[in-house]
């Protein structure tokens, strides 16, 4: 990879983050009425407001704000407070955001283990009644509301058969087996519509190399099929695979704002939907902000990595 | 009249025509969509019951002939509530899908005919509305807005258009350097017009493709938003609405969340299997790699 197009791609990273951070930064000017309206409530006086405003720095022009905010999380992870309970942000996010990445992760390998079996399955045998099976669950699975799917899983899992929490967390240093516990449902529910989605590009990754000139040398040549499959279809297909594995662990990064919000899982997408209903602007714009961030991030990562697994993709 | 059909030309638009109609995804996808566009439109005048008439005799009532999806909390008739919901649902998804398409087709329109500069801004800025995951932009857009239906549709709006931006700006650079653009600008024709009339025309497959997938994302968004409190308000029914409310009842009333859901997936499905369907259709490379398979 050369150092230029890495450059070019971080240049382009930094560019939009900026973007990202101003129209982060812009919710709260943009928001009819003041945030000190909110930590006071509506029967405080004017001239209380007015106080607060000032004692917030709100009274300040934007520009200084905007320089002011931007210095604090860049250089001292300092997000400022809630305007409900008054606590340092940066605590919380620095909570939320592990959970949210290990949700992501779990639902990505759940993912894995229906789309890698299945997605091989029915390429083997294209047309088949397992090829078809396949299609009509992943077509479910990619159509099915994830908070509907989640509803369901607590309503049969949860509540029938008692087999696992609806809700809640549990830290992992506490109690890993609750951790756990607790990591399965929502996992599944994320797992089940990214699963849907990989299998049709495994399907349609391998039913591609399968129709390559070397996979039909090699099958000439006398291999076995199981060779054939294992060595030369597999080990080709895997490049393409690779690559969507990571565009997915981005989309489920998104995916999981409602999973999280369906189980009470304290990650980012729950704290911005909880900040939103609060009306805690502050703590909207950290939750954003982290998971924009985040969700960059791995897409550039992902980017990157395509051109370290595939040779042939040469950004010079 | 007659006009016999010539043996060597094959008109494109009665090709498209009968390939369209022996594409089974596609026939699925606009049977699904056909009858729930009837039941948005006349959902009123074919539910049994008002869908917001309270009946507390009839609370709870399971799935009959009399209540086909049993009843709410409130004992009002789940399966009137759900044929109610299907305009709401449609009417947000479609004047969202309408707005997100305009914005975005008229900015990737632009920034790849144009290109240089204005193709950059254009296209950053795109690229931070994208860099935000999309369940979050649309609740903080939300949060901006306040709630309410018509906000959810600007919500959904600006989360889907630089899709459409990115979409449209691509198929345009694919035909702006074509001779025949070439030949309407030595005649004089004015950008605008030139687009509109020579460059969309022949850019309009992926953005036909685009919108069926849109409306499926935004028939998603919405009853997400509304799940949340944010989108459609009580007492409207609104499937996302109805699932929330239904949640509460899980073990006393299954059916108030599962009829909603079912409603909501079928919606989606039916959108994605013509947007599917078109894709086929329409690219024809990717038809080449599937005929190439078969």
């Amino acid at each position: 990879m050369s150092s230029r197009y890495l450059l070019q791609r971080l240049g382009s990273l930094l560019l939009v983050l900026f973007g990202v951070s101003i129209l982060t930064f812009a919710i709260i000017p943009l928001i009819p009425g003041s945030p000190a309206r909110v930590r006071l409530g509506v029967q405080a006086t004017d001239e209380t407001v007015a106080a607060v405003e000032k004692q917030l720095g709100l009274d300040r022009p934007l520009t200084t704000q905007y320089v002011d905010w931007l210095q604090g999380i860049v250089f001292r992870g300092d997000f400022g407070r809630s305007l409900i309970n008054d606590k340092p942000i940066s605590a919380e996010i620095a909570r939320r955001l592990p959970a949210t990445l290990v949700l992501a992760v779990a639902a990505l390998l759940v993912g894995l283990l229906i789309a890698l079996p299945a997605g091989i399955a029915s390429a083997l045998r294209p047309g088949g009644k397992l090829d078809l099976g396949v299609s009509v669950l992943s077509q479910i699975g990619v159509s099915i509301p994830d908070f509907w799917m989640g509803i369901l899983l607590i309503l049969v899992f949860a509540e029938n058969l008692q087999w696992l929490p609806s809700s809640g967390f549990t830290s992992l240093n506490e109690d890993p087996a609750d951790w756990l516990r607790h990591l399965i449902l929502p996992a599944v529910t994320a797992g089940i519509i990214s699963g849907s989605i990989m299998t049709r590009f495994t399907r349609s990754a391998l039913l591609e190399v399968l129709h390559r000139d070397y996979v039909r040398t090699a099958r000439a040549k006398g291999l076995t099929e199981r060779v054939v499959v294992v060595k030369h279809v597999l080990r080709n297909a895997a490049i393409s695979i690779a690559t969507i594995i990571g565009l997915q662990l981005a989309t489920l990064f998104s995916a999981v704002v409602v999973v999280e919000i369906i189980f009470s899982w304290p990650g980012l997408g729950s704290l911005a939907l909880q900040s939103t209903l609060q009306r805690d602007y502050p703590v909207l714009q950290a939750a954003v902000l982290m998971s924009a961030m985040a969700f960059a991030v791995i897409n550039l990562l992902t980017d990157l990595s395509y051109v370290l697994l595939d040779p042939s993709i040469d950004y010079a | 009249m007659t006009s016999p059909e010539p043996t060597l030309y094959r008109s494109p638009l009665k090709d498209f025509l009968r390939r369209f109609l022996r594409h089974r995804l596609i026939i699925l996808g606009s049977i699904i969509i056909l009858s729930l566009a009837v039941i948005a439109l006349f959902g009123s005048k074919l539910a049994p019951y008002d869908p917001v008439a309270m009946n507390f005799a009839e609370r709870f009532a399971t799935p009959s002939l009399r209540h086909p999806f049993g009843t709410d909390e409130f004992g009002r008739d789940v399966f009137s509530r759900v044929l109610y919901g299907a305009a709401v649902s449609f009417k947000v998804a479609f004047i969202a899908v309408a707005i997100s398409g305009t914005a975005g087709v008229f900015l990737g329109a632009v920034a790849g005919f144009f290109g240089r500069w204005l193709d950059e801004v254009i296209m950053r800025f795109m690229d931070i509305l994208f860099a935000f995951p999309a369940v979050l932009l649309a609740i903080t857009v939300m949060a901006i807005l306040g709630r309410g239906v018509g906000n959810a549709m600007i919500a959904i709006a600006i989360v889907y258009a630089p899709i459409f931006a990115r979409v449209t700006r691509g198929a345009v650079i694919s035909v702006r350097g074509l001779e025949y653009v070439t030949a309407a600008r030595a005649l004089g024709q004015q950008d605008g017009f030139i687009i509109w009339r020579h460059v969309l025309p022949n850019a309009i497959g992926p953005i036909i493709v685009q919108t069926s997938l849109s409306l499926a994302f935004a028939i998603l968004a919405e009853a997400a938003l509304s799940f949340f409190g944010l989108g459609t308000q009580p007492p409207d029914p609104s499937w996302g609405r109805m699932l929330a409310e239904g949640r509460g009842f899980l073990q006393q009333a299954p059916w108030m969340g599962i009829f909603p859901g079912l409603a909501i997936m079928m919606s989606v499905m039916g959108f994605n299997f013509l947007g599917d369907g078109l894709r086929d259709l329409l690219d024809p490379r990717l038809k080449q790699v599937l005929s190439a398979n078969r």
